[in-house]
């Protein structure tokens, strides 16, 4: 019913806007126009908020201590992973593992799945459009356990080569590991079918969230992959967090990654146990204030609602394409279609694209530029930097004329 | 941003001066910025300790390549330890702009691709090895 209610209305990102005082902010006098959120997002007020308030009034270790503090900040960062799992679509909060970062979570199955169950002769299958943290720990394991790295390929919009995949797929596959969203396309990926044909074969699946998450509503249940894994400083969260999801009988019989406190039911010199879900995998004091404040970007999101912020992310890219495609100078990359989440790539002919982000900054328009951490895909699109432009719930169609008119002044000027 | 002080570098970058290469330079060194890709490889002809001839190649953004035109255009007819001399501030002001921290690293490419060539040198003053 809630549900219902909030989608009649569409979001209005003016009024979002007041929730994130970094927008207050001015770069040489103009204001800030953020279009880097594929690299990280604002924080807006709650979150912030939450943070604080948990070193002024609850700040304590979890965990073990018998005193009112700690328990308090236990409860709080365990009804964190609670949300998370909540809006994931888990079965069992148990499944959610709060890490650093969506890199450090891929490290975590690479090191304690795939180091203790891939051996020579087995394959991993990721695609080229991976951002170097899904495809780095891959090359370790390869090298370590003999194991072969298979690449599915994408056409020349970036759309990934589904009828390559039955060649690519086979018994020996033991993994797949694919982005769900490009960070540097927006392509959105039919992920499900990916996993159904690896079901096939009975290989797991790994799913890269880091670009769908926060764009797009994400069901893990739905989708019925074995991990997936987020950042949630890309979702409205603190930096310094993130978080894998993996089924509860494969992180249950998996290795740990680190090893140490809390993730240990008893020690002894000779031998140690492990702990339950997750703690078996959060060794030592983790991130707790980071950790409650991404249980309050799910809440913030949650009150928003995620279609809403695809609908207007759609709306925001539809409007930019649509604006730069009156120019020829500007090369625009990645699908025409709809499926898409907010990234722009585009490079300026005849203009570097660090030179592109150094006058957009001139005018306080945060933008990225460089090969996006995604050699592999440019060097396949035949390009080696590019300007991308990545959009949120909080950026308006304004900012995008803004940001078209710089880009004319860019051309202008070389 | 004041946009006429981009002229003089946007014309370097549009003309650059000694583009090209040397048929038998006395000394020809490459290297790059791996982070973002820049380019730059000089060429130089030394008679009697004197830079006679200069010549450079590259690719990367505007003031990468506006920096060795203007640098390359310095160091002709000087003596060779002239190239020593030359530090960060003096090349950065060469340029014409103000740059932003993080765009040094492309205007200094081309005087450390020189210093590394002409005389080894790999690091800034008061830098480790």
């Amino acid at each position: 019913m809630e549900k219902h209610k909030v989608a009649l209305e569409s979001l209005d990102p003016y009024r979002i806007r007041n929730d994130f005082p970094i927008f207050e902010r001015k770069i040489r006098g103009k204001p800030l126009i953020y279009f880097d959120n594929a690299a990280t997002t604002q924080k807006p007020k709650p979150i912030i908020e939450v943070e604080k308030r948990f070193y002024e009034e609850t700040n304590a270790n979890i965990h073990r201590a018998v005193h009112t503090l700690s328990y308090e900040s236990t409860v709080l960062y365990e009804d964190s992973h609670k949300k998370v799992a909540n809006f994931i679509g888990a079965k069992n909060w148990r499944e959610i593992i709060f890490t650093r970062n969506a890199t450090e979570s891929i490290n975590l199955v690479a090191y304690g799945w795939g180091l203790h169950n891939l051996r020579k002769g087995d394959e991993v299958l990721i695609t080229i459009m991976e951002h170097h943290s899904n495809i780095v720990p891959w090359q370790m394991i390869r090298d370590r356990k003999g194991i072969t790295l298979k690449i599915l390929d994408v056409d020349d919009e970036g759309r990934l080569k589904l009828d390559e995949l039955p060649r690519l797929i086979s018994e020996r596959t033991k993994l797949v590991s694919i982005t769900h969203a490009s960070n540097v396309l927006g392509t959105v990926n039919p992920v499900r079918h990916v996993i159904n044909e690896a079901k096939k074969v009975g290989a797991l699946v790994l799913v890269d969230a880091a670009q769908s998450i926060p764009h797009i509503p994400v069901n893990v249940t739905e989708l019925g992959c074995d991990f997936l894994v987020a950042s949630g400083h890309k979702m409205l969260g603190p930096t310094g967090t993130g978080f894998l999801y993996g089924r509860y009988e494969i992180l249950n019989e998996m290795e740990p990654f680190l090893y140490g406190g809390d993730m240990i039911e008893t020690v002894t010199v000779e031998k140690s146990t492990w702990n339950e879900l997750p703690w078996k995998y959060e060794a030592g004091t983790p991130n707790i204030a980071g950790g409650i404040g991404l249980g309050a970007a799910v809440d913030y999101l949650n009150r928003i609602g995620v279609e809403k912020i695809f609908e207007h992310e759609r709306e925001i890219v539809g409007y930019s394409l649509e604006r730069m495609s009156d120019f020829p100078w500007i090369e625009l990359y990645g699908p025409r279609g709809n499926d898409r989440v907010g990234v722009v790539s585009f490079n300026i002919s005849g203009v570097h694209p660090h030179d592109v982000a150094g006058i957009l900054d001139e005018e306080g328009i945060a933008v990225r530029s460089g090969h996006h951490c995604a050699q592999p895909l440019m060097r396949r699109l035949g390009m080696d930097n590019a300007v991308r432009a990545s959009f949120y719930l909080y950026n308006t169609k304004e900012e995008v004329d803004k940001f078209v008119e710089v880009l004319r002044e860019v051309r202008r000027l070389f | 941003m004041d946009y006429n002080q981009l002229e003089y570098l946007l014309d370097h970058y549009k003309n650059p001066r000694n583009y090209g290469s040397l048929q038998n330079p006395d000394i020809t060194h490459e290297e790059g910025n791996p982070s973002c890709g820049d380019v730059i490889r000089i060429d130089l002809k030394i008679t009697d300790n004197k830079v006679q001839k200069v010549k450079f190649t590259g690719k990367g953004c505007a003031i990468s390549q506006a920096a060795a035109s203007i640098l390359t255009d310095m160091i002709v007819d000087k003596d060779v330890n002239y190239i020593k001399e030359i530090n960060k501030d003096e090349m950065l002001s060469a340029l014409g702009v103000t740059l932003s921290p993080v765009r040094y690293k492309c205007g200094l490419l081309a005087l450390k691709v020189l210093r590394s060539g002409v005389h080894g040198i790999k690091n800034w003053p008061g830098e480790e090895e």
